[in-house]
């Protein structure tokens, strides 16, 4: 690790001060990279599509994979040579939750751009229990306390209460389980043996690709789920659910997907791996450039069948800065989707540590850990080094500006205050064992899940 | 007197001529699927226009009246079905997708132009500028059109099919011979056969990405691990009427060969396979059908280029088109389907001479 972080800072500096707008020597030049159709997906079909893959000499072919699963064995075994990934993907594979592999994030691809959608009945159901405005609309953001007492009488008929999320460590997974527990619900526990992550559960989750979401609930084996864009507005086009809640009002800026590279990748291709991620800042710029001027060229590319392919209206809706909850009920949503502005791509360490412990929380890390393995862990996984050199390298060009990028971070953001949460509690990825014992609903320190009982 | 005579004759020969001409002919039309033409051809050299006309509608007539049946059930039900991406499409939104594909086919093939304009001009400014090393040639890097994507499929079938028929053909004749080589077999190929493609595939798709563990070969992994799953599930259809076909030889053309005492590699190249080939080729047009099903779940689920694939990513799409573009998909597979099996008939009856196959 420190060799790698050693070489590459002596290879770029080299390069930096030979010529600037010198191409890189690439160790890769053909590179194939998966992705998930979701709308967050954009900065990959933008760099591609605007050239900045080729103005960096890297010739990239994107593929939409299945599902997240196939997505991450696609990048272990190398078929893929990256991907855009949930964020806890490469933190669970490193840590050797679910496959083990050791992958890196030099890049991080967008905030927010989640929602979690009810089917009509429970909206149904729901809607007497959420205050009103002035006007009469429901007033947001919806707790899932509105909630609870439908899932109380789907248990008084014992009948399950299910709904979807996209992967086990999916920033969707966290979320839903964030808002339920927020109300009061209790989403369920992993352990070690029991990997359903339904252990004395309220609500019980379970995995459906994306693409698949409206359909699912369609069909009824789901009640709601939680889901990047588009399809939150799939549903509400399709009239099948509502949307109750984005989690920008979960949660204000919150980190979502990264890019993900195998460790071994970024080690044997150190200058691919920094001209990618220079084509990658580029497009990310270009997404947020002048207030979202460009959003709607993106969805045209977007709606495209190769990339996220659902109809352009639907795509667009949270694209470009509008979120409709109810049918006909659009509010404003400027920040839906951020994928440069507040530092957007920083990949900051206090981003994964949030994701570790909400890991923890709910029992996929089986243990209580010191506050030093969140901090090592997070600086093995995400690589602000990379990441700022890549930024120099595009500052240097004339390709961006020198204030655009943090570059005396030292990786933490200061703390969420607790206004910008849902439920009030703030958090500083400084203390992430205080910040679990702080959380009312999950593990706290020295509690273990043992034989679907929590122990401790 | 007898010119007209000799004229005559001369006509009832021509006649006759032709008619042996429109009955070979025959052969090669019903080979295609066309048989319909015999009738029609017939009644244009003058056979009786009322005992043709009875063959023409019920080869000719009666499949177009189905087909326009089937049409106008389609288009007057599809409308009546609310799914949550629209109406189901009926025949012609399914059309208006089918030129849609065809403008996206162009529409790709000009940006894959302007992409070897981009590599030439950057490797013509790489070279005045003397860094002849940054010349780059590479292949274009954009998605592939629906064209492409059956080309894949044909190609994965065709190569799954090849590995397959390799395999199966030996084996079978081992088996049709050897009484002993059948009772090895045999259980084996009971317990395989009635195996699933989609049991196959994960287990193919470790084994070859462990195994193939290039990623720059000859062949792509997913090619490979499409192509497998073929030759796994469409080995035993060929392999059993190898062996059927080779066991029910006529005894006494085995007992000429001993007495010609004929070695094993004569007796299998003059003898043998002649006389099972009608049974082989039944085999192999099963295997080769039983081989394109197989590839569509298999690309469907393992996300492999072709067609399947395409059915699944439109799928995933949900976009107002997406199932009118299925619908093409699922079209499409039924005709490339009903060609190979026509393919497969035609080699047939090139290679077998018996009047019963």
């Amino acid at each position: 690790m420190k060799n790698t972080f050693a070489l590459l800072l002596a290879s770029t500096s080299l390069l930096a001060t030979a010529a600037s707008a010198e191409m890189l020597a690439l160790e890769k030049e053909e590179l194939t990279f998966g992705f998930i159709k979701l709308t967050d997906m954009a900065p990959l079909a933008v760099a591609y599509e605007l050239g900045y893959f080729e103005d960096e000499g890297l010739f990239v072919r994107l593929e939409a994979q299945a599902n997240w699963k196939v997505l991450l064995d696609g990048v272990i075994d190398g078929q893929l040579d990256g991907a855009h990934m949930l964020a806890g993907q490469p933190l669970a594979a490193t840590i050797g939750y679910g496959t083990k592999a050791h992958i890196i994030t030099p890049f991080s691809m967008d905030l927010n751009g989640n929602a979690i959608t009810v089917s009509n009945d429970i909206w149904d159901e729901m809607k007497p229990n959420v205050p009103t405005m002035d006007d009469g609309r429901p007033q947001h953001p919806i707790s899932a306390s509105a909630l609870a007492p439908v899932v109380e009488g789907y248990k008084d008929r014992g009948e399950p209460f299910n709904m979807g999320m996209v992967f086990p460590v999916s920033t969707h997974n966290y979320e839903i389980r964030y808002w339920l527990a927020a109300g009061g619900l209790k989403p369920g526990y992993y352990s070690a043996q029991d990997i359903s992550g339904q252990i004395d559960a309220d609500v019980l989750l379970s995995v459906t690709p994306p693409p698949q979401m409206p359909a699912t609930m369609e069909a009824g084996t789901i009640s709601g789920y939680a889901v990047g864009e588009p399809w939150n507005q799939q549903a509400v086009f399709k009239g099948i659910g509502v949307p109750v809640i984005t989690d920008y009002d979960m949660w204000k800026n919150n980190p979502e997907k990264v890019f993900g590279i195998t460790a071994e990748f970024a080690e044997e291709n150190p200058n691919t791996t920094l001209a990618l991620t220079k084509a990658l800042i580029r497009a990310a710029m270009w997404l947020d450039a002048n207030d979202n001027a460009n959003r709607e060229e993106a969805v045209e590319m977007l709606s495209r069948s190769e990339y996220v392919g659902a109809d352009a209206d639907v795509i667009a809706n949270s694209m470009t800065g509008f979120f409709e909850f109810e049918k006909g009920d659009v509010r404003p949503a400027p920040d839906f989707n951020v994928f440069f502005r507040y530092n957007a791509t920083y990949p900051f360490y206090s981003d994964a540590i949030w994701y570790l412990t909400q890991m923890r929380r709910w029992g996929q890390i089986d243990e209580t850990k010191p506050d030093e393995w969140y901090f090592e862990t997070a600086a093995d996984v995400y690589r602000p080094d990379i990441y700022l050199q890549a930024a120099r390298l595009l500052v240097d060009e004339g390709m961006a500006d020198e204030a655009a990028f943090p570059w005396d971070s030292d990786g933490f953001k200061s703390p969420t205050p607790a206004a910008d949460i849902i439920d009030g509690i703030s958090y500083d990825g400084r203390a992430p064992n205080a910040y679990i014992d702080s959380l009312p609903i999950g593990l706290k320190s020295g509690q273990t899940v043992v034989d679907s009982k929590v122990e401790g | 007197m007898t010119a007209i005579d000799t004229n005559t004759l001369d006509i009832e020969a021509r006649r006759a001529r032709r008619f042996a001409r429109i009955n070979k002919a025959d052969a090669w039309f019903s080979v295609f699927g066309l048989s319909w033409m015999t009738p029609i051809l017939k009644a244009a050299a003058g056979d009786n226009p009322r005992a043709q006309a009875g063959e023409i509608w019920r080869l000719l007539g009666v499949p177009l009246l189905a087909i326009a049946i089937f049409l106008t059930l389609w288009a007057s039900l599809a409308p009546k079905v609310q799914t949550s991406l629209g109406a189901v499409p009926g025949p012609a939104q399914v059309w208006e997708q089918v030129g849609e594909l065809h403008q996206d086919a162009i529409r790709e093939g000009e940006r894959e132009a302007a992409f070897y304009e981009r590599q030439e001009a950057r490797n013509a400014k790489h070279i005045a500028s003397g860094n002849a090393d940054r010349v780059r040639d590479r292949a274009y890097t954009g998605k592939p059109t629906y064209y492409d994507q059956i080309w894949t499929s044909i190609k994965t079938v065709l190569f799954g099919f090849l590995i397959a028929s390799i395999v199966a053909i030996p084996l079978g004749i081992a088996a049709g011979l050897s009484v002993t080589a059948n009772a090895a077999l045999n259980p084996l190929i009971q317990i395989f056969k009635p195996v699933s493609p989609l049991a196959w595939l994960p287990i193919v798709t470790m084994i070859v990405s462990a195994v193939y563990s290039t990623n720059d070969g000859m062949f792509s992994k997913s090619f490979l691990i499409s192509a497998i799953t073929v030759t796994l599930c469409s080995l035993w259809p060929t392999l059993i009427n190898t062996s059927l076909g080779v066991a029910s030889i006529d005894k006494d053309l085995v007992s000429v060969s001993r007495v010609l005492k004929m070695n094993t590699y004569t007796k299998i190249t003059k003898l043998v396979l002649p006389s099972a080939l009608p049974l082989i080729f039944t085999g192999l047009r099963l295997s080769l059908g039983v081989g394109w099903m197989v590839l569509i779940a298999a690309e469907m689920l393992a996300q492999n280029p072709g067609l399947g694939k395409f059915v699944w990513d439109e799928f995933q799409n949900g976009s107002s088109q997406s199932l009118a573009r299925i619908m093409v998909a699922v079209l499409t597979i039924g005709i490339i389907g009903f060609l190979l099996d026509r393919v497969m008939y035609a080699l047939q009856s090139m290679f077998t001479f018996s009047n019963n196959r």
